[in-house]
């Protein structure tokens, strides 16, 4: 057996033991017996014969936030590991250009306007393409040096006024009814997810992660030095366009389904590296079911620790900093 | 310090019980129980936040120098024309102050109010901006229950000591009413009530904070009571289905509208029996924010929701009442129609 398809097969097992555990737990009691017997009549077509509130929670309530949590953990990894090829730079994560910050500054926008849930949504969605849009066209006006730190720079330059815009509204905002929803919303969650909220996210996830598949070569050239991936044929500008495009639309749709989440976007492409090495081709899908399990756990977590909600992006620090500082002490592989 | 005549203090105190402090009468304690020199005269109060606002508006409107933040014209309707429109002031909250202490010294205030906690950090506040400003600073207490003493304070601060009995009266004998005929039904009658904030319903006030105080004062059970905390938290619709409560209440407009036909939340007793209600808000929130005297009122409307057999009183006349009596306005029919259908 290669290395590749044992670490997709452990990738695939650690997220089916996520999706069977996530359908399993939760505040309200379902027994394991009656979630056979869901399955069993989604199998058959035949009615379960349960409380239609136990088919809620499972097929209305757990159903629909499973599918975001995956969603969502598989977008910021195979984001992570875009951004990190590109800037050849292990250290980077996908809001480096600014599409968390800007998602943020568009969702608070939303929610001091008093937006709906969609219209929230989708400003958050646009900003985050709109800030990675700027950073992507300051950088590029600026033709001095090496034209990726210059990109990175702008990034964290922009960020930093993204976040004083953020700063602003929840200044702005009625103490009492908007600033506690801006603060639950950039601590991050999926508390509340329902079916509807899966089209916007789902659509941009897969046309990104798409295109990172379709580049996945030439995106193993341009983890090179420029001046070698230039040698070899390659036109570096558009290129590197095209996969910031695709990384930001998959960053903006997870942020704006579920709020700032750090943290997967910027270890599990470590931990598939770990188990596949550094060939995109490979790397990504596992990646994506790492960062989808990994997410999906959390937000199982999240949702059944406490009566009420843990936010998402203090758990995926919390339990993601004291494994990571596992990992790193332990591995005997090298990181690149 | 000019020394007040003794006569006029003693004229002022006589109407409360606060005999044992008469010897120091040019200071009395706040709600923090710190002493706060009593002002010779008071013109001009600056409010440091939306709570201290409402209280003073209510007691004495002519004093009010402005609002913490404007007032919306649907909100300005209840309230003294010529005061309900007065300016935009900011709020003294500390670091972050959005009013600047120059321009409160502008603002020339002869007296400071905040109303809300009584914590370290606040009263710390307070007494550096007095320092500061040299303009006296009280602290009220700003749980609910403390507002008859909040009156009684804020009356002698400003030497209106009758009409802040009347209002302190009047919140004394609906808290005893209510607390007697809620004493009167057995706790395994008493609903259970689930508090939901936010567009989706799924925000909502933990047992210990201000925003569930009057469900809490009316004995229901509130359903995130059992978690640690004084704040708001998010929770799961999953955990809402597992609680199941009798009652839910709403400050959400779209959440109240979309509850009702959401076949997700149709298994929630509260939603099959309709008992999903939406909280009044002119010309302030009856239940949840600002947390002042409005929600008196509140207190009201939410006993007869909760015990509906026990309080047969009409609530438009107690609301008529209230405003009349607090906001000095009395709302037409018609707005009363507005308040009662909890539009803001």
């Amino acid at each position: 057996m290669t290395s590749s398809l044992r670490g997709n097969l452990i990738a695939l097992l650690l997220l089916a033991l996520a999706v069977l555990a996530a359908f399993a737990l939760g505040r309200f009691p379902v027994a394991p017996r009656d979630l056979g017997r869901l399955l069993w009549s989604l199998a058959t077509g035949e009615p379960s014969g349960l409380p239609s509130q136990i088919e809620t929670v499972v097929w209305n309530i757990r159903g629909p936030r499973i599918i975001a949590a995956i969603l969502c953990g598989s977008a910021l990894a195979i984001a992570g590991c875009a951004f990190q090829g590109l800037f050849r730079n292990p250290l980077v994560s996908p809001d480096i250009l600014g599409a968390s910050s800007g998602a943020a500054l568009g969702a608070v926008i939303g929610i001091y306007l008093s937006l709906g849930l969609f219209g929230i949504q989708f400003a958050a969605f646009v900003g985050g393409l709109a800030a990675v849009g700027a950073v992507y066209a300051v950088g590029s006006t600026i033709r001095r040096g090496d034209p990726v730190l210059v990109l990175v720079l702008t990034g964290v330059v922009v960020g930093s006024l993204l976040g004083a815009g953020i700063g602003l509204v929840k200044y702005w905002a009625d103490p009492y009814n908007q600033l506690p929803a801006m603060t639950f919303w950039l601590l991050g969650s999926l508390a509340g997810t329902a079916r509807p909220d899966l089209i916007p996210l789902l659509g941009p996830v897969l046309i990104g992660a798409v295109i990172l598949l379709a580049l996945r070569w030439r995106m193993n050239v341009m983890s090179l030095p420029e001046e070698e991936a230039r040698a070899l044929g390659l036109a570096t500008g558009p290129l590197r366009l095209a996969i910031v495009a695709a990384a930001t639309l998959v960053t903006a749709a997870s942020v704006a389904a579920a709020g700032i989440i750090g943290w997967v976007g910027l270890v599990v492409p470590h931990l598939a590296r770990f188990l596949v090495g550094p060939d995109f081709g490979r790397l990504l899908p596992t990646a994506a079911l790492l960062g989808g399990g990994y997410l999906l756990a959390i937000d199982t977590l999240a949702r059944t620790a406490a009566p009420v909600e843990t936010p998402l992006g203090i758990l995926t620090a919390v339990i993601g900093t004291p494994f990571f500082i596992w990992l790193l002490a332990s591995a005997r592989g090298g990181w690149s | 310090m000019p020394h007040p005549d003794r006569r006029v203090v003693l004229a002022g105190l006589g109407a409360t019980l606060a005999a044992p402090r008469l010897a120091r009468a040019a200071a009395i304690r706040d709600g923090a129980g710190r002493e706060v020199p009593v002002p010779g005269k008071v013109e001009r109060i600056f409010p440091a936040g939306p709570p201290a606002a409402i209280l003073i508006y209510t007691l004495a409107p002519d004093l009010l120098i402005g609002w913490p933040r404007a007032n919306r014209p649907e909100e300005r309707e209840f309230l003294l024309p010529g005061i309900g429109d007065r300016p935009e002031i900011g709020r003294i909250t500390g670091r972050g102050n959005s009013a600047n202490l120059e321009a409160v010294l502008q603002a020339k205030p002869d007296l400071i109010i905040d109303s809300g906690s009584t914590g370290r950090t606040y009263v710390e506040l307070a007494e550096r901006v007095q320092q500061q400003t040299g303009i006296p600073y009280a602290l009220l207490d700003g749980r609910f229950d403390q507002t008859p003493a909040s009156y009684r304070i804020l009356g002698q601060l400003t030497g209106r000591s009758e009409r802040a009995e009347t209002l302190a009266r009047w919140c004394e004998d609906s808290f005893a009413t209510i607390r007697g005929r809620i004493a009167a039904i057995s706790p395994s009658k008493r609903p259970s009530v689930y508090y939901a904030r936010g567009p989706r319903g799924l925000e909502t006030g933990l047992g210990g904070s201000i925003n569930v105080e009057t469900l809490s004062f009316l004995g229901s059970r509130n359903a995130a009571a059992d978690t640690p905390g004084s704040g708001l938290a998010q929770v799961s619709l999953e955990q809402v289905l597992a609680w199941n409560p009798d009652v839910i209440v709403t400050i959400d407009l779209a959440f109240a509208e979309s509850v009702r036909s959401d076949p997700n939340w149709a298994g929630v007793k509260a939603v099959r029996e309709g008992r999903v209600h939406l909280s009044p808000k002119l010309p302030f929130g009856w239940v949840d924010f600002p947390p002042s005297v409005n929600r008196a009122i509140g207190l009201w409307w939410l006993a007869k929701l909760l015990y509906p057999a026990q309080f047969p009183e009409d609530i438009r006349k107690l609301a008529r009442d209230f405003h009349t009596l607090f906001y000095q306005v009395t709302p037409s029919e018609a707005q009363l129609d507005r308040v009662l259908a909890g539009r803001g």
